[in-house]
């Protein structure tokens, strides 16, 4: 009875705070707009009865979705868009969690407190400060006129770039911390067990050290990977009128358009999209797990 | 016939493979190896003693080619290796803490090195198949690092750094990681490997007893400095300062003044209103220069009446026994306070045993029992 207590606990917690509002987005994705409140129909009525309610369900908005080029395009480009960064972010992260682990002992706790110490202003204002760094009079620009690499200003501020700046800064911790984690429990006689039979400086680093921190670099890719995938904020920030992107467009069909419904089925399609990463990071945890056992 | 000893540091046409000149090594301050010149053979099982710390790990880290000297040359087969990085001496070692590639099957760590010479495929599952073979490992081929015991792991680690065929193996601490009933047993597959292979092996521990089982020759290491080196039974037996004899093994150190009695032979004051002790000594002291007799537990014979003809006798009271099962260790307290250890083998059952706490009884020795030390 205890036992069962115990592993209810989270199950209530996933039922609760997952599972039913889930439930309750994808019954207003099946259901009709409305000038009503809440904004859309049919509401549930217990006089009518539960048929009456699921037989004005449809599949509507889906058909909506795949009908109008607007949605699959915001998809794919900000599969892109999260693709391209997380590598970015990876090829940024990397050397910077080597550093990180081959540092001495006693810098590592402040390297790391580095890493960590954005978190402690807001997300918005550490976003909303790029704007003062790439706008065409910002930081970047007066210092590239100044230095005379370039002879006009620049514009990064409203285009795709601006985008992946804000991604890679935003994310670059969740990529570095598994990788540093991964590196620091490296043996460092690896290394020179590599090089005492045979293998350069750089062989030893692909075949001894990329393969010791995979784990960490899949779960960095991971941890990137899908929240940059529903991106909203940075988008609407730095991104221009061409960056397309589906947290964008979800945002406008919620507040703009106040299309509950379309905006909910955007929701779901977006869910089902970063369920297959979702459950490969998991699959790829269970393995680190197992391995190390 | 006899075969002929093996003893190539006593023939002076031979060329030690080896030869450390004059090497110091600093990290700042710290000086880790002080003005180190050594000769090692081919074919030796040479082996690093001392305590940690005393630069044992450094020489073979320089020889490895992961740390360079600050002074003087070493040289391997007459070639100075100092330019020559690590990947690129003929010299492999087995790591302290084995350093298996966790992400690689046993198969695989064992080919590691084979593969980056570019050695053909057949040849390398070949030279693979019998370095497990020599290292009985061939059912674990498959297996990865962690699925395998200690002491395979030690052996997974032994064949990775043999498969290349190295003209020097150095083994850092290689057994330190077994329970003492496997170290045994792995101290005589060592040996046997090393026969069968006929590579040198340089040796680091700070195991005495490993040092004398596996090794042809043994330098004590103390501060970045070789006391001394020489064959098992001669540091053993005669160890040139009392560093190394306290180092090895256990010993009784009685220091006093040495008068000379006649050719080779010496009497020695270590107390007023003692006799002095009789000691016969190939080391040559100037009278009344200050003098360490050091002699071995299991030289010195305990017995209950003042034996006829001892050189040395000396009276005294059982202090305490060490029961080692095989061995006895008695310390007898001497009415001028000092403790002297005997040793005698338990040839009968210990109901039987001769003497016990409190005793009277009598140690002595022969004149040539122990060593007379200068420091």
């Amino acid at each position: 009875m205890r036992r069962f207590l115990l592993i209810s606990v989270p199950y209530i917690w996933l039922l609760a705070l997952f599972l039913v509002p889930f439930v309750i987005v994808l019954k207003i994705s099946l259901s009709d707009a409305a000038i009503a409140r809440p904004p859309y129909m049919p509401t549930f009525d217990w006089a009518e009865g539960i048929w009456a309610f699921l037989s004005q369900l449809d599949l509507e908005n889906f058909t909506w979705l795949i009908e109008d080029d607007l949605y699959w395009k915001a998809y794919l480009s900000s599969l892109k868009i999260a693709l391209t960064s997380t590598i970015l972010t990876l090829f940024v992260g990397y050397p910077i969690a080597y550093g990180m682990a081959r540092a001495p002992e006693e810098w590592r706790p402040m390297l790391m407190m580095l890493v960590i110490l954005p978190f402690w202003t807001s997300f918005l204002i550490r976003v909303y400060a790029w704007k003062g760094i790439l706008a065409n009079e910002g930081f970047l620009n007066q210092f590239l006129l100044w230095t005379g690499l370039a002879t006009e200003p620049l514009q990064i501020l409203n285009t795709t770039t601006a985008v992946y700046i804000g991604i890679v800064y935003t994310y670059l911790p969740f990529m570095i911390l598994p990788i540093y984690a991964a590196l620091d429990r490296m043996d460092d006689s690896l290394i020179e067990a590599a090089e005492d039979l045979g293998c350069s400086r750089m062989s030893a680093f692909w075949l001894v050290t990329i393969p010791l921190s995979k784990g960490g670099i899949i779960a960095g890719c991971f941890l990137v990977f899908i929240p940059a995938m529903g991106e909203f904020v940075i988008p609407s920030l730095l991104g221009g009128s061409d960056t397309l992107m589906i947290g964008k467009v979800l945002w406008e069909e919620f507040f703009s358009n106040r299309d509950w419904p379309v905006a909910s089925a955007v929701a779901v399609i977006l869910l089902l999209i970063l369920v297959v990463p979702i459950v490969l990071f998991q699959r790829n945890q269970q393995k680190e797990q197992e391995s190390d056992t | 016939m006899a075969t002929p000893v093996f003893e190539p540091w006593n023939d002076p046409d031979e060329k030690p493979l080896i030869q450390f000149q004059n090497v110091s090594k600093r990290f700042g301050d710290f000086t880790a190896i002080d003005d180190l010149t050594i000769d090692i053979f081919e074919r030796e099982f040479f082996a690093l003693l001392g305590p940690s710390g005393c630069g044992k790990t450094t020489m073979m880290r320089m020889l490895a080619g992961f740390e360079a000297p600050t002074e003087g040359k070493i040289f391997l087969a007459g070639q100075d290796i100092a330019p020559v990085p690590p990947n690129q001496r003929a010299v492999n070692m087995m790591f302290q803490s084995y350093a298996l590639f966790p992400h690689l099957s046993v198969w695989e760590n064992i080919a590691f090195g084979l593969k980056r010479e570019g050695m053909p495929r057949n040849e390398i599952n070949a030279r693979v198949d019998e370095m497990l073979r020599l290292t009985r490992l061939e059912k674990f081929a498959r297996r990865k690092p962690h699925q395998i015991s200690g002491g395979q792991r030690q052996r997974v680690a032994l064949a990775r750094s043999l498969a290349k065929a190295p003209k020097l193996l150095l083994l850092d601490e290689p057994l330190g990681a077994l329970d003492r009933k496997l170290r045994e047993e792995t101290q005589f597959e060592l040996m046997d490997i090393q026969e069968k292979t006929g590579t040198t092996f340089v040796i680091v521990t700070h195991d005495q007893e490993e040092a004398m089982t596996v090794a042809s020759r043994v330098a004590v290491m103390d501060n970045g400095q070789v006391k001394q080196v020489a064959t098992p039974a001669d540091i053993y037996e005669a160890p040139n300062s009392v560093y190394v004899a306290d180092f090895i093994g256990d010993v009784n150190l009685i220091e006093g003044k040495a008068t000379a009695t006649g050719k080779g032979s010496y009497a020695l004051h270590w107390r007023d209103g003692v006799e002095p002790l009789t000691v016969e000594s190939q080391n040559i002291f100037s009278d009344g220069q200050t003098a360490h007799l050091a002699i071995r537990p299991e030289k010195v014979t305990i017995s209950a009446d003042r034996p006829a003809k001892a050189a040395n006798a000396v009276q005294g009271k059982v202090l305490d026994i060490a029961y080692l099962g095989n061995l006895s260790t008695y310390h007898v307290e001497l009415p001028t306070g000092d403790v002297i250890k005997a040793q005698t083998a338990n040839t009968r059952r210990i109901s039987r045993r001769a003497y016990t706490w409190e005793d009277t009884v009598w140690l002595s020795w022969t004149a040539s029992g122990g060593i007379l030390l200068a420091n």
